[in-house]
């Protein structure tokens, strides 16, 4: 049982790692494969689990994780209390914008099971990105893949002059202020 | 993806008034057994929408349940309980173009006659044979969540009895209803040619309903659209039911829940004794009259962990689809019977 830390591995050169955390599997498959389908100038690895802490057996071979997407369907409470319960397995370090929310399920809204607030809730609370994406449907899939290529190679530190750091103040809605 | 995603931040400001709009918590007492039951339904708020308070379905953090008695005086007991005891379908229907009361007796006779032609479409048509159809408009009084509220009306289709005596009965055949309780924020925003009777209830025929509605549609340019229930508000229903105290023989409360396997969705059937229900709720409600969004929560995770202890199934992973009380009974598809 290890908590997971952003910055305790070196990293590796050229390349990024993923990690999807979610109860439905084939939901992550998918969109790992679409994530893969991707055009991409760097190496990508992405680890897939059901919830955290990771198996501490296999840490020394596991290379440095850039960011983590909580994938969370608005149709199960069961996912939600499952991400709950992963989110206390983290070093505070990585809410520094390497952590970001997958929501899916919102279409159907008389199958919901989750209150919008409490998901609205996670994302202030541990000032992370929302994002709201349909992953049964083939083309938002490949949107979404293509954002989180996008989010993972900043923080990967791939881009020069942006920092993860910046994800939490793009997310903000102007309404607000 | 993004558009979705903006609107659920604008409603912080929002979050700590009580009882925001959209909802309208349906309150009933009958004086007479003293039995108090309530029930829940939401309104999409028609003109005034966008930026207030419920989007994507978002439910209010606490609704306040009435105590007093919220049927009036001049109720009448014997119509009230006409409307007891059966499954009625829910439909929503949008405010009604110069709709008038006092020309009910008009209605009935036009609504009679587009009845009559739509059943005898398609038939040989008969000289002089009368279907026997006969529709009555009426108001049902004391029906009423606040003053403001507009009076319900009940619709009833009879039919004519064949037999030649006299004191046979015509038969109630199909029957509707159309309120609107506690509708307060939605009827600021109403102009005033329109009424707004957001709810309606049909029991019956499915062919007598499509005929009604679309001669209602006609006339008073209005829509009517079935109102699904969701498993959130489901779970309200369930807690607020709960909670209220029925003196005459109490039923278990019963939970369907859907599970989304292949080839075939399985259904589990949660069945609970209503004194231990409601002892559970007791424990978890912490104001008298007024319930939470943590405390509906709150008390349907003990259900769910109760049954997972048992029999190591995630319930929360399945979708509520049926809530059962003594009190009342809904079904995710907008069906509602009131027991009580």
């Amino acid at each position: 049982m290890s908590l997971v830390k952003p910055f305790d591995k070196l990293p590796t050169l050229n390349a990024a790692t993923i990690l999807l955390v979610g109860t439905d599997e084939s939901q992550q498959q998918q969109l790992a494969e679409a994530i893969l389908k991707e055009k991409k100038t760097f190496k990508i690895n992405i680890h897939v689990a059901t919830s955290l802490p990771l198996p501490a057996e296999r840490d020394h071979i596991r290379p440095r994780i850039d960011l983590i997407a909580f994938m969370i369907n608005m149709q199960s409470k069961h996912s939600l209390r499952n991400v709950e319960a992963s989110l206390s397995h983290m070093d505070a370090n990585f809410f520094l914008g390497k952590v970001c929310f997958l929501i899916t399920g919102v279409g159907r809204m008389n199958h919901c099971s989750v209150e919008m607030n409490a998901v609205r809730k996670l994302g202030n609370l541990y000032c992370s990105p929302v994002l709201f994406c349909e992953l049964d449907s083939e083309g938002i899939r490949v949107a979404t893949a293509q954002r989180l290529l996008r989010m993972l190679q900043i923080c990967a530190g791939h881009m020069p002059g942006v920092s993860a750091l910046f994800f939490s103040s793009l997310m903000k809605s102007s309404i607000d202020e | 993806m993004r558009r979705s995603g903006r609107p659920s931040l604008r409603r912080r400001q929002d979050m700590d008034t009580s009882d925001s709009g959209g909802v309208t918590p349906l309150g009933r007492k009958t004086a007479e057994t003293g039995i108090n039951f309530t029930s829940t339904t939401r309104f999409s708020r028609g003109l005034t929408f966008i930026r207030t308070h419920t989007l994507f379905g978002q439910s209010p953090a606490r609704r306040i349940i009435p105590q007093t008695c919220l049927l009036q005086e001049n109720a009448d007991p014997q119509k009230i309980a006409f409307l007891l005891r059966k499954q009625w379908t829910l439909y929503s229907v949008t405010p009604m173009y110069k709709f008038s009361y006092g020309n009910l007796k008009e209605y009935s006779r036009l609504l009679s006659a587009f009845v009559a032609a739509e059943k005898r479409k398609g038939l040989a048509v008969e000289v002089g044979n009368d279907l026997g159809i006969k529709v009555t408009l009426s108001t049902l009084l004391g029906l009423k969540g606040t003053d403001q509220d507009q009076v319900a009306i009940l619709v009833q289709i009879a039919s004519r009895s064949q037999l030649p005596c006299e004191n046979a009965e015509d038969k109630v055949v199909w029957s509707g209803w159309f309120c609107c309780i506690s509708g307060d924020d939605l009827l600021e925003s109403v102009p005033d040619d329109f009424t707004c009777l957001s709810l309606f209830l049909a029991n019956g025929a499915e062919s007598y309903t499509a005929i009604v509605g679309s001669w209602f549609q006609k006339t008073f340019d209005c829509y009517f659209s079935h109102l699904t229930i969701s498993p959130l508000n489901l779970a309200w229903m369930a807690a607020m039911w709960t909670g209220c105290k029925v003196d005459s023989h109490m039923a278990a409360t019963e939970l369907v829940f859907s599970v989304p396997c292949i080839p075939q969705s399985l259904d589990i059937s949660y069945a609970i004794h209503p004194e231990d229900a409601k002892a559970l709720w007791d424990t978890v409600q912490k104001t008298p009259g007024e319930v939470t969004q943590e405390e509906v929560n709150l008390f349907m995770d003990c259900l769910y962990s109760h049954f997972h202890r048992h029999f190591k199934i995630h319930l929360s992973a399945t979708r509520l689809v049926k809530v059962s009380t003594s009190i009342a009974s809904a079904h995710c598809d907008g069906n509602i019977k009131v027991l009580n």
